[in-house]
């Protein structure tokens, strides 16, 4: 999968939205998310996941290849703590994951949000 | 940032309604989550790649009590940060880490 299938989907599931106004919101998403990591500042996706930072102290290693040691200078890393929810689902195949399609089985006429057109 | 900060702010810089703001970020992350449910790796450009890694199941120990419990084969996301993004990320080393702590909500 890659960003033009992420466009994709939001293009042909929400509805109302052109395919350039699809990229764009994807591209911001994903821009939002680059500067608040820049700033310093984690993201926690309830029911994703969490994008930490970490301080990693200047430590000694070693080139793997060669073997020679090497000074890993002191840096900043972003590690990527995926949350319970993600990690059952790639482990259960619970259909009942997607709420839409137990939602819509017992559903009642829509609350009219707008919607109430149909009954005159 | 929570996901919600993330609605708020794609609702301001993108001028539409929270409510639209929210389908599309719910959508963006849904479809990430069923791609990795179908064991499809991502790969954002600039950003990152997601992939899914295969467990063997091992003998693991409950470290309070010490007994051992077995731990099933499964499945995890693995994120590998992108060449771009591990720069940004890099080059905030000046600014203190800001967000709370790292727990799930």
């Amino acid at each position: 999968m890659t960003k033009a299938d992420i466009v994709q989907a939001v293009y042909t599931q929400l509805g109302g939205f052109s395919k350039k106004e699809s990229a764009d919101l994807v591209d911001l998403a994903f821009d939002m998310m680059k500067d608040t990591l820049g700033r310093g500042e984690k993201i926690k996706i309830s029911g994703f996941g969490n994008f930490v930072l970490r301080d990693k102290r200047q430590r000694q290693g070693r080139n793997p290849q060669t073997g020679e040691p090497i000074v890993i200078t002191q840096r900043r890393v972003l590690n990527f703590k995926a949350s319970q929810i993600l990690k059952a689902a790639l482990n259960h195949r619970v259909d009942a994951a997607t709420p839409a399609a137990s939602a819509s089985a017992t559903s009642t006429p829509a609350r009219g949000f707008g919607g109430g057109g149909s009954r005159e | 940032m929570t996901k919600s900060e993330l609605i708020d702010a794609i609702a301001a810089r993108g001028q539409l309604t929270k409510a639209r703001a929210e389908l599309v970020v719910n959508c963006v992350f849904d479809a990430m989550t069923e791609a990795l449910r179908a064991g499809e790796g991502i790969e954002i450009r600039g950003f990152g790649s997601f992939t899914v890694r295969p467990y063997k199941p091992y003998s693991g120990r409950n470290p309070r009590t010490g007994q051992p419990v077995p731990v099933p084969a499964k499945r995890l996301p693995f994120f590998k940060v992108g060449k771009e993004l591990k720069e940004i990320v890099n080059d905030s080393r000046h600014l203190a880490i800001t967000g709370g702590d790292d727990s799930d909500d």
